[in-house]
């Protein structure tokens, strides 16, 4: 019984964290690549509480809080960062950074 | 006290350690006191060595430092050898250095790299002493390249002028030529009598060869080339006229009265190895004559004052060569010697000159300076009195044993005697020329004279030794060279040729006067005719020998170096540059700031590396 739900468990993170590494990877729009960043953050959480059910430990569940506070911290940041792009070129074009050549 | 030998090239070295140390923060005079007063203690400790070792009858004294490096047999030591033939020279060189020093504090003064002149001098006089007190031919050979260097250091001592950076460079490349042969003849020397120590060489050179031997004769030759290179004689002499690019203190220092003669000190030191292979000894004399003769006619065309006493330079130290050629060793020694205290006095005569006429040296821009600067003015003649060899002056005495030596010696005879007269005729031309047009004739431009102890006493000095020092040496006290080198009768030629060999000088004089002085003749009618012309201008540019050597090195080397310029050396540099060219495209190409382009490429790395992880 365990077995099939972290199976599928762990395919639905794989899934996840592929769609959002895909988005991060196809999308132009700042905030759309945070949003997707979002996704792949939570697949790895997801991942966490799967594994800790399986091994019954509460790790998992710790590591979840963690990846979490990283991911609220992480849009903070990001935000602020989308702030300052859009100030600059009137855009959220993330394309526009290449003129940092580097 | 002979023990304290070691000091006399310590405390130069101390002086320029400690001027080099603090790289002219000093304040001026500390720095004069250094750079002057080392060379005065050097001199103090001479005179104080040389009365014990004369008073005590010494032939030599040996004193071993330490030991340089040693591999196998070969072990040569930093050992210091006094003998007459050193101590004649360590009077020359800290003698007249320490009052060209003195001079040099007052001429330099007010230049902004004055410490940086006193650094280099004392540098120069520590490896001269060093040169001179050498026991073997290593510790020589340091000293000779140290010199080499500190004179290509002041030669270009002004480098921001690009024309001096390259006289300071042609001057070191072509004696560059000459110490090459002279190392040659070192490690052949090694080769065959296993030991470098000049003592030992010398008496083992003596059991192993006989006269005439090829090999003694062979290293003879490179020894003479370097000594030729170092003393500019034919047909290395082309660096000198243009070290004159130098301060004035330096041309005095090195390029008249001490590093130039290394050459002749080089071969007395080894006159044992010499007189094995009389060829080589003609071939000295005959470099000697050549030269003097080449530089006389040279001299009596330049217009550049400095460059005309450069010329006479030449001219002496080749009268110097002529006497080790035919064997007058002492002689050699003492010409030396007098030609150091009178070049010495020109030369710094010719800086209160240059001085006073805001650095101009075309003599034909001055003119009527007797009325003007009559104290230099009377030392400047006693300067040239002594260059033409005028009785009583010191020049008078030595060229005197040299020329009665060449008629006399079997490696000399008649016809290079009549050379050595006619560089005597020669040199009492271009010497009266030069005084006429400095000193009489009409004035033209203002002039401002140094004052001051510095600029006076060390000129009255050395005029003083320029007058009375060859009469002085010639009958109350002679060198003390009768231990050094073979003693033989004294020359005595008949009486006709001692009178022709004094009067020609006065011919000299006489006639350059009714051109120069008088302006009987005119000068430039007769330069300017038809025949002489050419002649002029050949003898100006230095008998074309600057020319021939650009047409016979300098070009054909330009002409193999562009034609070889993509050769297989080029391949492997070029190689790596063009290699280094690709990798910095292709990783540029990565780096263009396209943010989703990196995470895609981080992403695949990470797939990359978990792949491996996982399933390798």
């Amino acid at each position: 019984m365990n077995t099939v739900i972290i199976d599928h468990a762990l395919l639905l993170a794989a899934i996840l964290f592929c769609i959002g590494l895909l988005g991060v990877l196809v999308r132009r729009n700042i905030i759309l690549m945070l949003i997707s960043m979002e996704v792949m953050l939570n697949a790895t959480g997801l991942a966490f509480i799967a594994a800790g059910s399986y091994w019954g430990q509460a790790d998992g569940q710790i590591m979840f809080i963690a990846v979490v506070t990283l991911g609220a911290a992480e849009v903070a940041v990001g935000l602020g960062l989308t702030l300052l792009l859009f100030k600059r070129y009137n855009s959220v074009d993330v394309d526009n950074l290449k003129q940092l050549r580097g | 006290m002979l023990n304290l030998l070691w000091l006399v090239p310590f405390f130069p070295f101390l002086g320029f350690v400690l001027l080099v140390s603090t790289s002219g923060k000093m304040p001026k005079p500390w720095t004069t006191m250094i750079g002057a007063g080392s060379i005065g203690l050097a001199a103090l400790t001479t005179a104080l060595i040389a009365y014990e070792f004369l008073s005590q009858d010494m032939t030599s004294f040996q004193l071993h430092l330490w030991t340089w490096m040693e591999a196998g047999n070969f072990a040569p030591g930093f050992s210091l050898y006094l003998d007459g033939l050193a101590l004649s020279m360590l009077f020359v060189i800290t003698g007249v250095g320490f009052l060209i020093h003195i001079y040099a504090s007052g001429y330099m003064y007010d230049d902004e790299d004055f410490p940086r002149f006193f650094t280099y001098t004392n540098l120069f006089v520590a490896a001269m002493v060093m040169l001179v007190l050498a026991d073997n031919l290593v510790l020589l050979f340091l000293g000779w390249e140290g010199v080499g260097l500190c004179s290509f250091l002041l030669i270009g001592f002004w480098y921001k002028d690009p024309a001096n950076g390259l006289a300071a460079r042609k001057a070191f490349v072509v004696t560059r030529v000459g110490d090459t042969a002279f190392a040659i003849g070192l490690f052949l020397l090694y080769k065959h009598v296993g030991t470098l120590d000049i003592q030992e060489a010398m008496i083992k050179a003596k059991l192993l060869w006989t006269e005439d031997n090829a090999t003694a004769s062979l290293i003879c030759a490179l020894l003479l080339g370097g000594a030729v290179g170092k003393s500019a004689q034919l047909p290395l002499q082309t660096w000198l006229p243009d070290a004159m690019a130098g301060p004035t203190p330096v041309s005095a220092l090195i390029h008249a009265a001490t590093m130039v003669t290394a050459g002749v000190y080089l071969i007395a030191r080894n006159h044992e190895l010499f007189l094995l292979s009389p060829d080589m000894m003609y071939a000295v004399a005959v470099v000697g004559v050549l030269t003097l003769l080449m530089s006389g006619f040279t001299a009596l065309t330049q217009s550049d004052l400095k460059r005309v006493l450069a010329y006479s330079t030449i001219s002496q130290i080749g009268y110097m060569f002529l006497a080790l050629g035919v064997g007058a060793w002492s002689s050699a020694i003492f010409h030396l010697m007098t030609h150091a205290f009178f070049k010495a006095l020109l030369f710094l005569t010719a800086g209160t000159i240059i001085l006073s006429l805001h650095h101009e040296q075309n003599i034909f821009k001055m003119g009527g300076l007797v009325k003007r600067l009559p104290l230099p003015c009377i030392l400047f003649f006693i300067g040239c009195l002594g260059l033409i060899a005028v009785p009583p002056t010191s020049g008078f005495w030595s060229k005197e044993q040299i020329l009665n030596a060449t008629w006399e010696s079997s490696t000399g005879g008649p016809l290079i005697w009549l050379g050595a007269v006619l560089g005597a005729f020669m040199t009492a031309l271009y010497t009266t020329r030069m005084f006429c047009i400095v000193f009489l004739g009409p004035s033209n431009g203002d002039v401002h004279e140094p004052k001051g102890f510095k600029f006076v006493a060390p000129l009255v000095v050395l005029a003083f030794l320029a007058l009375v020092g060859g009469v002085f040496v010639e009958t109350a006290w002679q060198l003390p060279l009768s231990n050094v080198f073979p003693g033989g009768h004294a020359p005595h030629p008949p009486t006709v040729i001692v009178v022709i060999a004094i009067a020609t000088p006065f011919l000299g004089i006489a006639i350059s006067y009714l051109f120069y002085g008088k302006r009987v003749f005119s000068a430039e009618k007769f330069a300017n005719s038809a025949l002489m012309k050419p002649l002029k201008t050949f003898f100006d540019s230095g008998w074309a020998m600057d020319w021939f050597y650009d047409l016979l090195l300098v070009k054909p080397y330009q002409w193999l170096a562009k034609i070889n310029k993509k050769d297989c050396v080029n391949l492997l540099p070029d190689a790596s540059s063009a290699a280094a060219k690709i990798l910095h495209a292709a990783l540029s190409m990565t780096q263009n700031g396209q943010l989703r382009l990196y995470v895609g490429v981080m992403g695949t790395a990470a797939l990359f590396v978990i792949f491996v992880v996982v399933f390798l």
